[in-house]
């Protein structure tokens, strides 16, 4: 049987490319109603998923279970102007099979609603962004979720699969996953692109590390400022790959890395962290 | 034609579940066993990578296909029907299809630019009997005449197939070489065919009463159901069983085998009582 949620995404890596869309007529009144499924509850700026969200047909039993064991809070980077054109696709698919989610922007907005992170936008904010969002979710969120997860709002996970992988280690662990790539840092670093995930230690020396200041804001550059960070801090940088070693972290579309040939001379063979394996692959992130 | 009056309603629904219900489970694996497809492709050289990526994916999954060309290719191989005209061509197709059938009792006319999901139509016609008439598809209607689109893929039982082959002698009724005044598309001129022998176009649905063929890709429909239903995108676009998309791109074909055969959530089972399996031996998926 074929299950058509998997396909709504590459829609908007396709169509939406302007910040403002021009929206229909039922999508204006669709939010003026404020119309949202009963099964999500607001705390605050964050959104909780009180229903693992079931197919009619579905046996999810054992998804359930690991909704329930392996609990992980998404935060999402977006941004003012991306609120229509991406995050609020992203709220309305992936994300409400996270436990949590919350939506990062520069600016808070009550309605949608998003954390405003006090910065500016912009390439240069984002490791501001991200220490900051790191930050927020820790104080206001540390003990409701074990693992947590940083993503971008034309990201796409499965955030079962993430579960299913995560349920081998434990969030005591100081560990996180990703798109593992090699230069400038001893372990490598995980791609911002492709999201990463943190155990609750690993956050908890993220956030230590800014305290002690031997993490500091060195460079914009998120994933590789993070990355060095956490090696500093003694977080481990662990391996995603399946038991057939193809990657579950994917930076680019899937028709990219389905169809696409990479030149031996693009930047990507220097640093992924793995040998390329061009197959198809088990799970999609 | 006593069949005539069982036939005149306008949509054949996939079987529900009560109907499967009702089959012992060794009923139901014979039936499963039983159904086998004949795909018949119609190719041009023009549409060369849409022809390489049909045999690469969903045509597969056909118990057998025949590939039927406008003109000989050096790229592949297929039988070469070496005629411009897409009427004429379309009959000899079916002709030849008819011919060397053997046992095979359903029928899938399908274009390059059409992405097929096979045991979903095997799932549709599971308890229809091939020894009676059947066209279906995604149904149209020109004026008085309601015909199967060309491009959502048109499905025929051997009965139906073998009225049409009968019909085709008859050069009043069904000529081959229509005059421009009068030239109809193939598709319509495929219907009036039928017509004659008492067959008439069925829209396939599934049980809800969704259709099942689709002249569109999955993106235009998600697009539309993004525009018309903003709050339930997907109960908006599509059905679940969904047998057909059409003008999708070679590479996004690729994406779709990925999507429908391959990527899976973890813990989430459907349960399905039913399996079809690729054919022995088969390079498959």
């Amino acid at each position: 049987m074929v299950g058509a949620c998997s396909f709504y995404f590459f829609l908007y890596n396709v169509w939406f490319e302007r910040s403002y869309p021009m929206l229909s007529e039922a999508q204006e009144k669709a939010i003026t109603e404020k119309k949202r499924p009963t099964n999500r509850k607001e705390e605050g700026a964050a959104l909780l998923n009180l229903l693992h969200p079931q197919h009619a047909d579905e046996d999810n039993r054992v998804a359930d279970e690991l909704y329930r064991k392996v609990r992980i809070l998404c935060w999402v980077m977006t941004g003012p102007y991306n609120l229509q054109s991406k995050a609020r696709h992203v709220k309305a698919t992936w994300s409400r099979h996270c436990n949590m989610v919350v939506f990062m922007s520069s600016v808070k907005d009550p309605d949608f609603p998003t954390v405003g992170l006090g910065t500016k936008e912009g390439r240069d904010q984002l490791y501001w962004k991200t220490i900051r969002a790191f930050h927020y979710v820790y104080e206001h969120h540390a003990d409701e979720a074990d693992w947590f997860l940083k993503a971008d709002d034309d990201t796409y996970v499965v955030v079962d699969n993430l579960r299913w992988f995560l349920s081998n280690y434990t969030p005591e662990l100081p560990i996180y996953f990703g798109k593992r790539f090699k230069p400038y840092a001893k372990q490598g670093y995980m791609s911002g692109g492709a999201g990463y995930v943190l155990s609750k230690e690993a956050l908890k020396r993220f956030v230590e590390g800014f305290r002690i200041k031997v993490c500091t804001h060195t460079t914009p550059i998120e994933d590789l400022a993070l990355g060095q960070c956490l090696e500093k801090m003694g977080v481990l940088a662990g391996d995603s790959r399946d038991t057939l070693h193809r990657e579950t972290f994917h930076p680019f579309v899937p028709e990219h890395h389905l169809t696409g040939k990479f030149s031996k001379s693009l930047w990507y063979w220097n640093y992924c962290y793995y040998p390329i394996v061009e197959a198809s692959q088990v799970f999609y992130l | 034609m006593t069949e005539e009056d069982h036939h005149h309603h306008h949509h054949v629904k996939a079987p529900s579940k009560e109907e499967l219900r009702s089959l012992s489970d060794t009923e139901m694996q014979k039936l499963s066993k039983q159904i086998e497809v004949y795909c018949v492709i119609m190719v041009q050289p023009k549409l060369l990578t849409h022809w390489a990526a049909a045999l690469d994916t969903w045509s597969k999954h056909c118990d057998k296909s025949g590939v039927y060309t406008s003109e000989n290719s050096k790229a592949f191989d297929a039988i070469d029907l070496n005629e411009k005209d897409n009427w004429t061509r379309l009959r000899k197709a079916l002709k030849h299809a008819f011919d060397n059938a053997g046992d095979l009792r359903w029928f899938f006319v399908a274009q390059p630019t059409t992405f097929a999901i096979i045991e979903n139509l095997k799932y549709l016609l599971l308890t229809k009997d091939p020894s009676e008439p059947f066209y279906l598809g995604k149904l149209m209607k020109s004026g008085e005449l309601e015909y199967v689109a060309y491009d959502g893929g048109i499905v025929l039982s051997y009965e139906a197939l073998k009225r049409l082959v009968h019909v085709f002698e008859d050069k009043d009724k069904c000529p081959e070489h229509v005059g421009a005044l009068w030239r109809l598309n193939e598709d319509k001129q495929l219907a009036m065919c039928l017509k004659y022998t008492g067959v008439f176009a069925e829209n396939g649905e599934d049980i809800h009463g969704k259709g099942v063929f689709n002249s569109q890709s999955i993106y235009t429909l998600i697009k539309d159901s993004m525009n018309n239903n903003p709050t339930n995108v997907l109960e908006g676009c599509c059905s679940d069983m969904a047998v057909t998309f059409n003008g999708m791109s070679p590479n996004q074909m690729q994406v779709m085998m990925f999507g429908v055969y391959r990527l899976r959530p973890f813990g989430h089972d459907f349960h399905d009582v039913l399996a079809f399996y690729p054919p022995e031996g088969s390079d498959n998926d």
